[in-house]
């Protein structure tokens, strides 16, 4: 069994557990950073909601909620989607895994794509901060920083989707060509920590973009 | 390991090539994932920036010999002084030790053949230089004038520079910190040799683990905040800017957050290095080991939580004030128990005075300084008087150039041997360690007279009443130019005509010291196995060496 794995084992470590777990653990650190990165944004957010949340709300109430919603159940699907795969592999199913790879990236890729309709219609609403903007007289300060934390916070979250699905293509190319066992799938398990992750931060945005200011 | 073992562990690492010889085309080193070879890539790169900022360092004290100031113009000075500090902070201080020293030694000193991830090692260095690339092209396009700081709204709505350029170059150089400290925090916890265990670790590693930690959780705020500084100044909304109705109080909680940490990114390897020098050449344990490692995490973690002392004066709340004045006073206390520990390690020792010993000397009396002026900042209404005044700027160099340069220069003297696998000139060396304690006092101490007297920082201009002890200031500066040119010149040349370093020139302990010098490719052939604490002096191997 070892001459089997040992491929897999860089050389600074003893096995190829020690490696995986010590990626694992690379993986999470990373999202610690990570938390603490949009951690700053949904802090700077809401304290400057807290100043001015009438005019929050008011940009708030502009959002297109559909969108939003739609957007959040195709996400969790995708994280469904990839743990299943993550499941396959552990039973040693590569071809399972390839499938759920590529559901999970085409989900990822219709999240993107209603994401980017969306900011299409915002942009047309002439909801974008800077210029000529929608709403006027004395909620239009609060409500231009509200669309300026919507399109930094989406835009960012956008960028760790792409970066997703990029992963996930990789994982899905290796998967096929046989790189992962029921023994050794340490990649699948730190894509898999970090899809979530994004998913997380999804559902994290998902009620301060559209619900709070409703709510109000 | 016996005796027996121990020699065929020797024979089979001595038929390794060293880590020089392992590869001498340009893309063995750009390509190598060897924490080595990175360090040295580092190495090279952080000593571009440190004279760059030097030079703009020079151009200040220049500008500051007569009254009106020497150069053309204030709008000259005010691009000077953020060119040093944009330099200094970002792209020495910060990764100065870590990425250089920390990167060479920690996987030695753990026994560990690598970091955890040697290619993320690598990518932190190219990220590094693009980040540089990136602010150097800034800078020589005509700069920024918001000093390091970038306070809003100068740095968005009234920034007559490529302040945009400089965030992305800070902002990119942000994460190739992050990925360092990353790596040193998972190499720590999962890399040790068998038998090393937390409390057998040399205090640069703790040290370097407390830095990592702060790298990790506050950077990501620094770069949340350029993203939206970013956001401000390229679409002209309103953020951090009152007018456009954000609010730069914010703007400041959330640099300073990041910031103040980020100075203990700055002293904590410092300390660590000191604590690793003293015990060598005082011949002793080190004295009050665990306290000195729980230093170190207490910095980290009281560090996180004292930013608002930056901004007594900006309008926060009194009650904020009070709080964050009386938190930062309690980081003075694990700062005391290193200096006291290093004094109680000294005590009774068989002290020898090699260059890294003048400059870990030098380092406690610096850094004692710094820290006990830093106590005056601290207390609210001394601060208002002091506060942007010369008296800051002298009691942060006291602590960043006075502390983590001479601290920065020990460790290149103490691991110099192990690094290169030359010896440097010692009786010059001894001299440059001097040179640079004496000119740094000259330059730095007037300016605590010259900031207890009123005179602001960041002016291009000042009253003729302070023109002597300005004259001074640069004197010194001058001093000191000639200091950090000294090792520049020696160290260079010892790399060629250097003599051959014995593999532990200081008969220290340490598993670093059981490596042949330079170190193998791959460090350690054989695993070694570590069986005691690490400071144990004197030892048979390890005795007085005047006994």
């Amino acid at each position: 069994m070892p001459d089997a794995i040992a491929p897999h084992v860089d050389f600074q470590y003893s096995d190829v557990r020690h490696q995986a777990d010590t990626a694992i653990a690379g993986m999470w650190l990373f999202l610690a950073t990570e938390m603490l990165f949009f951690g700053g944004l949904i802090l700077a957010w809401l304290f400057c909601r807290h100043w001015q949340q009438a005019g929050f709300d008011a940009g708030s109430r502009e959002t297109l909620i559909a969108f939003g919603t739609i957007n959040l159940v195709v996400l969790l699907t995708a994280s469904l989607t990839f743990a299943a795969g993550l499941a396959w592999i552990r039973l040693g199913r590569t071809r399972r895994l390839v499938q759920c790879c590529w559901l999970t990236a085409a989900l990822g890729m219709l999240f993107l794509m209603l994401k980017s309709i969306e900011w299409y219609t915002d942009i047309a609403g002439r909801l974008f901060p800077a210029g000529a903007f929608k709403l006027t007289g004395a909620e239009a300060d609060g409500a231009r920083l509200f669309w300026s934390f919507y399109f930094v916070s989406t835009g960012l979250h956008a960028a760790h989707m792409i970066a997703g699905v990029g992963l996930l293509c990789w994982l899905a190319l290796r998967a096929r060509q046989g790189s992962f066992s029921a023994q050794w799938h340490t990649p699948v398990e730190v894509v898999g920590l970090y899809w979530s992750f994004v998913d997380v931060v999804w559902i994290m945005l998902y009620p301060l973009i559209y619900l709070i200011g409703r709510g109000a | 390991m016996s005796d027996h073992a121990q020699t065929a562990a020797d024979d089979l690492t001595l038929a390794q090539p060293s880590y020089l010889e392992d590869g001498v085309t340009l893309r063995s080193w750009l390509l190598s994932t060897d924490h080595k070879r990175i360090a040295i890539l580092y190495m090279v790169s952080i000593t571009v920036f440190f004279f760059l900022g030097g030079a703009a360092a020079a151009l200040i004290r220049y500008n500051l010999i007569i009254p009106q100031g020497a150069l053309a113009s204030a709008e000259l000075y005010n691009r000077l002084f953020s060119m040093h500090g944009v330099l200094m902070v970002w792209f020495f201080l910060v990764p100065a030790v870590p990425v250089t020293i920390g990167n060479f030694i920690l996987p030695l000193m753990l026994g560990a053949r690598d970091l955890a991830f040697p290619r993320l090692n690598l990518l932190s260095w190219y990220l590094f230089v693009a980040a540089g690339i990136a602010v150097v092209a800034a800078l020589f396009a005509g700069g920024i004038d918001t000093g390091w700081t970038f306070y809003e709204p100068l740095s968005s709505d009234y920034a007559q520079g490529h302040v945009v350029l400089a965030v992305t170059g800070v902002f990119i150089a942000g994460f190739s910190s992050i990925a360092t400290g990353l790596n040193f925090i998972v190499t720590i916890h999962r890399l040790r040799a068998p038998g090393l265990t937390w409390y057998r670790l040399p205090i640069f590693v703790w040290s370097l683990y407390s830095t990592s930690v702060i790298m990790v959780l506050a950077t990501p705020v620094l770069a949340i905040t350029l993203v939206l500084l970013a956001f401000e100044t390229i679409f002209h909304v309103g953020v951090f800017d009152p007018r456009l109705g954000g609010d730069p109080l914010l703007f400041q909680h959330m640099f300073w957050f990041y910031s103040h940490p980020a100075v203990y990114i700055m002293i904590l390897p410092g300390l660590g290095v000191v604590s690793e020098i003293i015990p060598v050449f005082a011949r002793k344990t080190l004295f009050g080991y665990k306290f000195v490692a729980w230093a170190s995490v207490a910095i980290a973690v009281i560090g996180f939580f004292v930013w608002g002392h930056h901004m007594f004066v900006s309008g926060q709340s009194a009650y904020a004030s009070v709080l964050f004045s009386m938190l930062s006073f309690l980081v003075a206390v694990p700062s005391a128990i290193k200096v006291f520990n290093w004094l109680g390690t000294l005590h009774k020792g068989h002290i020898r005075f090699d260059a890294p010993m003048l400059y870990a000397l030098g380092f406690i009396g610096l850094f004692t300084m710094g820290g006990l002026t830093g106590l005056f900042l601290a207390a609210l209404a001394a601060d208002i008087q002091l506060h942007d005044t010369y008296f800051v700027i002298a009691h942060f160099h006291y602590i960043m150039v006075g502390g983590m340069v001479s601290a920065y220069f020990g460790a290149l003297h103490y691991w110099w041997p192990k690094i290169s696998g030359r010896m440097y000139p010692e009786m010059i060396a001894r001299a440059a360690a001097l040179l640079m304690f004496v000119g740094f006092n000259l330059t730095f101490f007037p300016q605590f007279l010259l900031g207890y007297l009123g005179m602001p920082r960041r002016y291009h201009s000042y009253p003729p009443e302070f023109q002597l002890l300005n004259v001074l200031s640069s004197a010194g500066a001058s001093i000191l130019a000639v200091a950090y040119l000294m090792p520049l010149a020696y160290l260079t040349w010892s790399l060629l005509r250097g003599s051959r370093a014995p593999a532990n020139p200081w008969h220290a302990l340490g598993l670093e010291w059981q490596t042949p010098s330079p170190p193998a490719a791959c460090n350690f052939v054989v695993t070694p196995v570590v069986t005691g604490p690490p400071y144990a002096y004197p030892t048979s191997e390890a005795r007085p060496f005047d006994a």
